[in-house]
């Protein structure tokens, strides 16, 4: 396995994820002779996972059972370890996009925090690109830099611990984009465009407070960037349910009930074999939005240098 | 070649050279000459009201009319200059507010500063063009759509990709950048031959499309039941697929003029998107010139060569059938205007266990029965139905604001993982497969699939 290249089989150092079900997982490091602890019971990894396929199903000893899923950045970041806040997969895709991410570009990052983003990032540009991300906390650069030697990706990142603002990125007209999520964007803003070629690329800013944006494209702008745009993306989830809704009683004649051919008819037009009409109710299936849902993780602040 | 754009013809020599990102003006004679730094000193009347109280709204504030315009613009005038003169001859520009002056001129700059900026093509530029021109092309797939398809789909270089789509081959072009030429791409089409109008736009490196395979629709049923072989495709079918492949061929060319138009249209749309801001070229003029004058060759050439083409395409095809027989896809894109639950039901076959699938909907009502099929199949976790709402914004000091709410429009997603199927296990098992996916709360849906 590998972050970056698919593998069929489970081996010895690999990062795994053990899904136990609805969305409840977690990371595994696979080592001869370990075993881990689930509620369905002990998986022991030299017998159950060592040189079984990935997407297998592995029996736990209480006989509950639990699939193995092969790493990808965006199962990492639904489990990662925190040290600081994440961006989730919804924002990734929209930077990923917006900044024309593609195997062989050069992106700078900061800070590199949990590592959410890098993972995806590294997955974009590999096998030919690089990221050189900034981190000023000593402690989550050592992290991250043990993170990426784990999960095979060493060689497609250099990691530094300097502050962003202060000292910039470390290299000089090779980026084809740059990222921030620091807490004041606008004071690496200079940075960021002597970090990007000269012939131009894209940057992008990550703020959860909309005076961040402001201060920050004012800085965009006085920089000579172009194309300066701010956006937000909400990502809304569905579960599929099967509703059944109760018919009035509207006390109508007895002679009538057969009348009430349109409750019949109704669930053959849903087209679902699910959707058959029960004593005085009528079930239908629906995308339900969950209760509460994530409103506002930050603004997006993209522009381009020419 | 001209190129009709926004109300203003012009000419592209003179753009070649430059870089990605260089400003052009429009001139009279439908030349384009470049433009750097506009110094943004139009107006030092610094004088402006604080509302809007006295301001009426008679319709004579402009003392210049049409007629008066119109001349200016024929004189061949700056654009700039006709802006300063409605701004001298409008009574009420002084008693406006600051703000309001600013949106005037910016108003005014659009209408008669014609500024064209020619940028690179990247999915970012051609999805946001396409779904603002042409959404019904795309089934309304929303550029943060197609974001989302692209990250849940852990599409990158190496991959070998499972492509179903008809959104004319915007999907397929973008799954073709994040892939840089590695791996492999199979497009599933349904018809003739598959629609890549989009793609072409991408200006990606030949290279790219040596490991582009693509494979009909029409087969897979055949390919997966076994009846599809490399004897009988040669041999049995043989007089009817030269036939068939003989009328493609024309149905091709058909299509590939229709896409030149197409294409022409779209570089309009693109660089109609904002006339002051971004643009868009494709280098594809000289190209199909080339290309229809091969085409009339080949026509002209005798039938053995038609054969060896013929001949080269069938070979195309059986490869393609074997690389899907492996069975090992690293993933699956379905963005289509069919029905998505046959389409995944049937392709998820070739997708090798613990890999991502995506399929995009206009609707969601299909992907719910898509769902629930998909949950009855097994083979799946980690269903997720979802949508994304974008939205932009204004950020000016003082006048920061959201600009404008997407939602719906831009479509829905369905994204899993597979895994390995049970083969041996009845459905009462995958009934309780469920129950241990599912915790106790969520049982109304096994609930669903007792009845």
């Amino acid at each position: 396995m590998s972050f970056v290249e698919y593998g069929d089989t489970i081996k010895d150092g690999d990062t795994a994820i053990v899904f136990l079900g609805h969305e409840s997982m977690f990371p595994v490091k696979v080592q001869h002779g370990t075993v881990t602890q689930t509620k369905y019971g002990v998986i022991r990894h030299s017998t159950d996972l060592i040189g079984k396929k990935y997407g297998s199903k592995v029996t736990c000893s209480k006989g509950g059972w639990v699939f193995i899923l092969h790493p990808t950045p965006e199962l990492w970041t639904m489990n990662l370890p925190h040290r600081t806040q994440i961006l989730y997969s919804t924002d990734i895709s929209i930077i990923t996009m917006m900044l024309e991410l593609k195997p062989g570009s050069i992106v700078c990052e900061s800070g590199t925090g949990s590592g959410s983003l890098s993972h995806a990032l590294i997955r974009t540009v590999a096998p030919t690109g690089h990221l050189y991300t900034v981190e000023f906390h000593q402690q989550r650069a050592d992290k991250a830099r043990e993170e990426f030697r784990e999960h095979g990706v060493e060689h497609l990142v250099t990691v530094t611990n300097q502050d962003v603002c202060k000292n910039g990125f470390g290299v000089s007209n090779i980026a084809d984009a740059v990222f921030l999520d620091i807490p004041s964007p606008w004071e690496a803003i200079g940075h960021a465009k002597s970090a990007l070629k000269p012939e131009g690329g894209r940057i992008c800013s990550f703020s959860p407070c909309i005076e961040q944006v402001q201060r920050t494209c004012l800085a965009m702008e006085e920089f000579g960037f172009t194309e300066i745009n701010t956006l937000e993306i909400l990502l809304r989830v569905y579960n599929v349910r099967t509703i059944s809704l109760q018919i009035p009683d509207l006390g109508e004649a007895a002679e009538d009930n057969s009348s009430t051919g349109f409750d019949s008819s109704n669930p053959s037009n849903q087209g679902s074999p699910c959707a058959n009409l029960q004593q005085g109710t009528v079930q239908f299936k629906s995308g339900v939005p969950l209760r509460e849902m994530v409103g506002h993780t930050g603004y997006l602040t993209f522009a381009t240098k020419s | 070649r001209k190129i009709i754009f926004e109300k203003q013809w012009f000419y592209l020599d003179n753009a070649i050279g430059h870089i990605y990102g260089t400003t052009f003006e429009v001139t009279s004679g439908g030349n384009l000459q470049p433009k750097q730094e506009v110094e943004e000193t139009t107006t030092e009347t610094k004088e402006a009201g604080t509302d809007n109280r006295n301001i009426v709204d008679d319709g004579k504030s402009q003392k210049l009319t049409h007629d008066d315009i119109k001349a200016l613009k024929d004189k061949g005038i700056k654009g700039q200059e006709i802006v300063q003169q409605l701004i001298e001859n409008s009574t009420t520009f002084r008693d406006k507010t600051e703000f309001a002056q600013d949106k005037y001129i910016k108003k005014k700059k659009k209408k008669y500063e014609a500024v064209i900026t020619i940028v690179k093509p990247s999915t970012r530029i051609l999805s946001t063009m396409y779904y603002a021109r042409e959404p019904g092309k795309i089934n309304h797939l929303r550029y943060d759509t197609l974001a989302q398809m692209l990250t849940l789909g852990n599409i990158r270089a190496g991959n070998k990709m499972i492509v179903m789509e008809t959104c004319a081959g915007l999907v397929l072009g973008a799954v073709m950048e994040r892939m840089g030429g590695y791996g492999s791409i199979i497009q599933m089409y349904p018809g003739g031959g598959p629609v890549r109008t989009a793609t072409s736009c991408f200006g990606f490196p030949k290279l790219f499309f040596d490991n582009l395979h693509e494979f009909p629709l029409s087969k897979v049923d055949s390919l997966l039941s076994g009846t599809f072989s490399t004897e009988t495709l040669p041999s049995e079918p043989e007089d009817n697929v030269l036939l068939e492949e003989e009328s493609n061929g024309l149905t091709d060319e058909k299509q590939t003029s229709l896409q030149e138009a197409e294409e022409e249209s779209a570089a309009e749309a693109a660089m109609e998107i904002s006339q002051t801001e971004e643009q868009e070229t494709m280098d594809i003029n000289a190209e199909d010139v080339e290309f229809k004058e091969n085409k009339e060759k080949e026509n002209k050439e005798n039938v053995r060569e038609k054969q060896r083409k013929q001949w080269e395409r069938r070979k195309k095809l059986i490869e393609t059938a074997a690389l899907l027989r492996e069975k090992n896809a690293d993933g699956l894109i379905v963005a289509s205007k069919f029905h998505p639950t046959p389409l995944l039901l049937s392709l998820l076959e070739f997708v090798a266990p613990s890999r991502p699938f995506v399929v995009y909907c206009q609707y969601k009502e299909p992907l719910l029965e898509c769902y629930t099929k998909l949950r009855e199949r097994g083979g799946v976790i980690n269903l997720k139905l979802s949508e994304t709402w974008l939205r932009n914004y204004q950020v000016l000091p003082d006048r920061s604001h959201p600009k404008l709410t997407m939602s719906g429009g831009g479509g829905y997603l369905l994204s899993g993982t597979t895994v390995v199927l049970d083969k041996g296990k009845s459905d009462s098992s995958s009934l309780e497969a469920l129950k241990m996916e599912e915790p106790s709360s969520k049982r109304c849906k096994v609930q669903d699939l007792h009845c």
